[in-house]
């Protein structure tokens, strides 16, 4: 059978009409599996952030016990505070201070709590029972007590309202962070503490307030209500005072010469692959090097913020040096052709005229690099970061944690229902402190931007 | 005198210096009615940098050397009781004994008599470094300034100098960058070498079994050392972080590039490129605290036991932590492919979609590939989300839902807590960042390649 030439256009054109319905499935289809594949994106940063909130915030706020503390005289049997008499020597003071000291840590304490504790439910609590009582109050508490009055030995004899902690396991249960219908065994707290919570609560006594304690408190194995961030936010901080001071000069210099000055030849190619490797080694590697030069060779002290913030800054040199680079190669020839031109000399031109047109971008670079640094976890294990430390402390040499490291060191606590969400706090602050430095960064990049 | 006075110190005099030049520079042009070579400035910045630059090299030298020569000036001095049959670990505790009593720290017990006489001999010579440094410095400090304030006049090209250390300290600058993959390279090599006296190659990079017990159980070569599990076990998490990435981030890019409106790209990009700054150690606590009990719950939906911690659940978070990774990369690559190889495909009739199946992607396809290694590469070395959440098992299994181990969750495993670098068990860390380290380096130097090829092609 033969066709003409106009049948065989009709079917053609036939074919091609019923493909196109087919062809324009498929456009859609493809369509929506780009929009879904965007919006699941948007959706895991929705559930992350999300389920970060709604477990770290609530950990903000933390079961607290307002009480009447008297200092009792008979509990409280020890001599008066010595105070510096004239022609005593500084040592004499200091050594009858310490024997001051030590005679009112032996107090104790803790009866003074108890007894509290006692006026507050309103009933005798037999001895045997103390257990219980006890577990009620951050056990950390005792010492705030003892500090406390060694400052102000006039309290002597005083009532006076106190906040103190509630103990964790009762945090945990006011919160409704365990299930209440667990048998008994399961469940932290005794069936007769669990009856004073209750008590408390009722009365008013047990609420909830803000915790002071996770800003102001370093971390703490025996008391872990009151478990903080102060110790880890210094240690950071320490760390990035090393960063920044050593990685931003080092790195924007670094970059200025091999962009303005380097010869071009196989040593500035190899410098060049080189940085663009060591951006992307792992950061455990760092870890490794920090491990085996500063602590094994150089004999640099472990756990120290000063180490942390070496192998951080190499961590993030090559980070500053690419976005450096970038700036400078984004400031026009023409620029440096008009400062060249009327006679400054080539250090003058990238110094006086292309460094500051650069800087807005070489500073984004930097604060997204330092920020980086910031959240980093993997290289601080390897040198020791992740010893227990309950100082803050006070200089770059100190033992210490570090934010990031902190949060590692509490996710695996073993009393999970309380520190999941402290934790979840703690990273909280990271992220609040991450994303403002990053925040900061876009804000420069948009009041700033040049466009050529 | 610290050295944080002497440091300072010495910074206050070179502003002297500065001042002194900058005068005398002024001084020397208005008395003789020339022009000077160079602006005052640069007159004042050199003599600064006479007075402080010699001083500083010799601080520096001498801060490296001095407690190295006391240390065998006090060692030799020791009588030979105290020191005979000591090892170097005990050897070492006496020396931090002594350095401890002679700076006034003092030691529990108070110190044995011969310590105490060490001690005092230490101190002494301390002081007298001290003084001599101090001196030292200040000699040359003081020289530099008058030397370089006399040489100044017109003729002298001050500038050129300035200028020439300038450029010498930013070529310094950038030699850090080398230094630091040198130093890489030489301490893993160099404690990688010390395990394999250990353990032979073989048995590490072909050994199917990983059970170093503890440094402590007794002499060498008991544990077995094999890498292969770790490696498995480090390929089955990345490629399920792939797995879930590419899909994900490949469709975002080029939804993004080629159909989102202006509007949804300037809102939708910023957003998932957040996913990129957030800090690893967080992933991991919510593979831990989300991902492994809502992969736990689906098990006991359809009837299957699955643990919280496993492959499965590392390689969920770590492909959401490269989404972005992969969907930026894409994009810039995607955005690069020329608009006339569109033009040209919707023009002969082909809808977008096909355009960008058959034109574009091909097209990009070696930078994309770019993209994908590099991913792998991240995902390879990435830490902390499979120590949190991958259930450290180093055994050779194909089940993703079972717990799995990698090479850097045993990095950290054996060397935290242990800095004495002398058991294979620790040691072992530095073969493995040695492995870590040379994958990830081929791999990225495989991207860079390609993409550095394809960018070529269409520029």
């Amino acid at each position: 059978m033969s066709l003409t030439i106009e049948q065989r256009r009709q079917h053609r054109l036939e074919t091609i009409e019923k493909s196109l319905s087919k062809r324009h499935r498929k456009e859609n289809t493809f369509r929506r599996l780009g929009l879904v594949a965007v919006l699941t994106g948007l959706t895991l940063v929705a559930i992350l952030f999300a389920s970060i909130l709604s477990k770290g915030v609530p950990a903000f706020w933390q079961a607290t016990l307002y009480t009447e503390v008297t200092f009792d005289p008979d509990v409280i049997d020890i001599a008066p505070k010595p105070e510096r008499q004239e022609g005593e020597t500084q040592y004499a003071y200091d050594e009858r201070m310490t024997q001051w000291l030590t005679q009112a840590g032996l107090v104790n304490w803790q009866s003074l709590i108890d007894a509290s504790l006692e006026q507050a439910l309103g009933e005798e609590v037999e001895p045997r029972q103390l257990r219980d009582l006890r577990a009620l109050v951050a056990s950390g508490e005792r010492y705030a007590l003892r500090d406390r009055f060694t400052e102000d030995p006039s309290l002597l004899g005083e009532t006076v309202s106190l906040k103190m902690l509630a103990s964790a396991d009762v945090d945990v249960w006011v919160k409704g962070n365990i299930d209440r219908d667990l048998p008994d065994a399961r469940l932290q707290l005794s069936p007769q503490s669990r009856a004073w919570v209750d008590v408390l609560q009722e009365q008013d006594v047990l609420r909830q307030s803000f915790s002071t304690s996770l800003f102001m408190n370093t971390d703490s194995r025996s008391s872990l209500a009151s478990a903080g961030l102060a110790g880890a936010f210094m240690g950071s901080l320490f760390m990035m005072m090393v960063v920044i001071s050593l990685s931003v000069p080092l790195g924007v210099s670094s970059a200025i010469y091999l962009e303005e000055f380097a010869p071009k030849n196989r040593l500035t190619d190899l410098i060049e692959i080189n940085i663009n490797n060591l951006a992307a080694v792992p950061s455990i590697v760092f870890g490794l090097l920090g491990a085996s030069i500063f602590i094994g060779y150089l004999r640099l002290p472990l756990s120290a913020p000063l180490v942390g913030g070496l192998v951080l800054t190499l961590m993030t040199l090559p980070t500053i040096i690419i976005a450096t680079r970038a700036s400078l190669r984004s400031i026009p020839p023409s620029i440096r052709q008009a400062a060249l031109g009327i006679g400054a000399s080539r250090v003058q031109t990238v110094f006086h005229h292309v460094l500051p047109l650069a800087l807005p971008g070489i500073l984004t670079g930097s604060i997204l690099g330092v920020a980086q640094a910031l959240g980093e976890t993997a290289p601080l294990l390897l040198i020791g970061m992740n010893a227990f430390v309950a100082n803050v402390p006070g200089s770059p040499m100190d033992q210490s944690t570090a934010l990031p490291v902190q949060i590692y060191l509490w996710q695996g606590n073993e009393l999970r229902n309380f520190f999941e969400a402290r934790t979840s706090a703690a990273i909280i602050v990271l992220l609040g402190l991450m994303l403002s430095l990053n925040a900061l960064a876009i804000w420069l990049r948009k009041k700033f931007e040049t466009r050529w | 005198m610290s050295n944080f006075a002497l440091i300072a110190t010495l910074l206050m005099l070179m502003a002297l210096a500065y001042h002194l030049g900058l005068t005398r520079s002024r001084a020397v042009a208005s008395s003789r009615d020339v022009r000077l070579h160079s602006r005052p400035g640069y007159y004042g910045t050199l003599v600064a940098l006479w007075c402080g630059l010699p001083a500083l090299v010799i601080f520096l030298l001498w801060s490296f050397l001095a407690p190295q020569l006391i240390d065998t000036l006090v060692t030799g001095q020791l009588p030979p009781e105290l020191v005979s049959g000591l090892g170097d670990r005990e050897m070492q505790t006496l020396m931090r004994r002594i350095s401890a009593l002679a700076d006034g720290r003092g030691v529990a017990g108070g110190g044995s008599p011969e310590e105490l006489a060490a001690a005092s001999h230490m101190a002494r010579l301390q002081t007298l470094e001290n003084i001599a440094l101090i001196a030292v410095m200040a000699v040359l400090a003081v020289a530099g300034l008058v030397l370089a304030r006399r040489r100044i006049s017109p003729t002298w090209r001050a500038r050129n100098q300035v200028e020439r250390v300038i450029t010498f300290a930013l070529a310094a600058s950038s030699a850090v960058a080398i230094l630091t993959t040198v130093g890489i390279v030489l301490s893993m090599l160099g404690e990688a070498l010390r395990f394999f006296s250990f353990i032979h190659p073989a048995d590490f990079f072909f050994g199917t079994v990983w059970n170093p017990r503890f440094s402590t159980a007794g002499s060498s070569g008991q544990g077995e050392f094999g890498l292969l599990p770790l490696l498995w076990g480090t390929l089955m998490v990345s490629a399920i972080a792939l797995l879930v990435a590419i899909p994900v981030g490949l469709m975002t890019a080029i939804y993004m590039s080629e159909y989102a409106s202006p509007w949804l790209r300037s809102i939708a990009k910023p957003i998932i490129e957040i996913l990129a700054g957030i800090p690893t150690i967080v992933y991991g606590f919510f593979a831990l605290t989300v991902i492994g009990p809502f992969l736990s719950m689906l098990g006991d939906l359809v009837g299957i036991n699955i643990r919280t911690t496993s492959a499965m659940t590392a390689g969920i978070a770590m492909g959401i932590m490269i989404i972005p990774f992969v969907s930026s990369l894409s994009d810039d690559i995607i955005t690069q492919v020329p608009k006339s190889l569109r033009d040209g495909a919707l023009g002969l009739g082909a809808t977008k979609s096909e355009t960008i199946r058959q034109v574009v992607l091909p097209a990009a396809l070696p930078g994309i590939v770019g993209a994908f290694l590099l991913a792998a590469s991240r995902a390879i070395g990435e830490t902390m989300i499979v120590v949190l959440a991958a259930g450290n098992n180093p055994v050779l299994h194909a089940n993703p839902f079972e717990a799995v181990s990698t090479i850097t969750v045993t990095i950290v495993n054996q060397l935290t807590g242990d800095m004495d670098f002398a058991s294979p068990q620790s040691l072992v860390a530095f073969a493995l960042g040695l492995t870590l380290f040379v994958i990830t380096l081929g791999l990225n130097v495989i991207a860079l390649v390609v993409v550095r090829k394809y960018r070529q092609q269409y520029e």
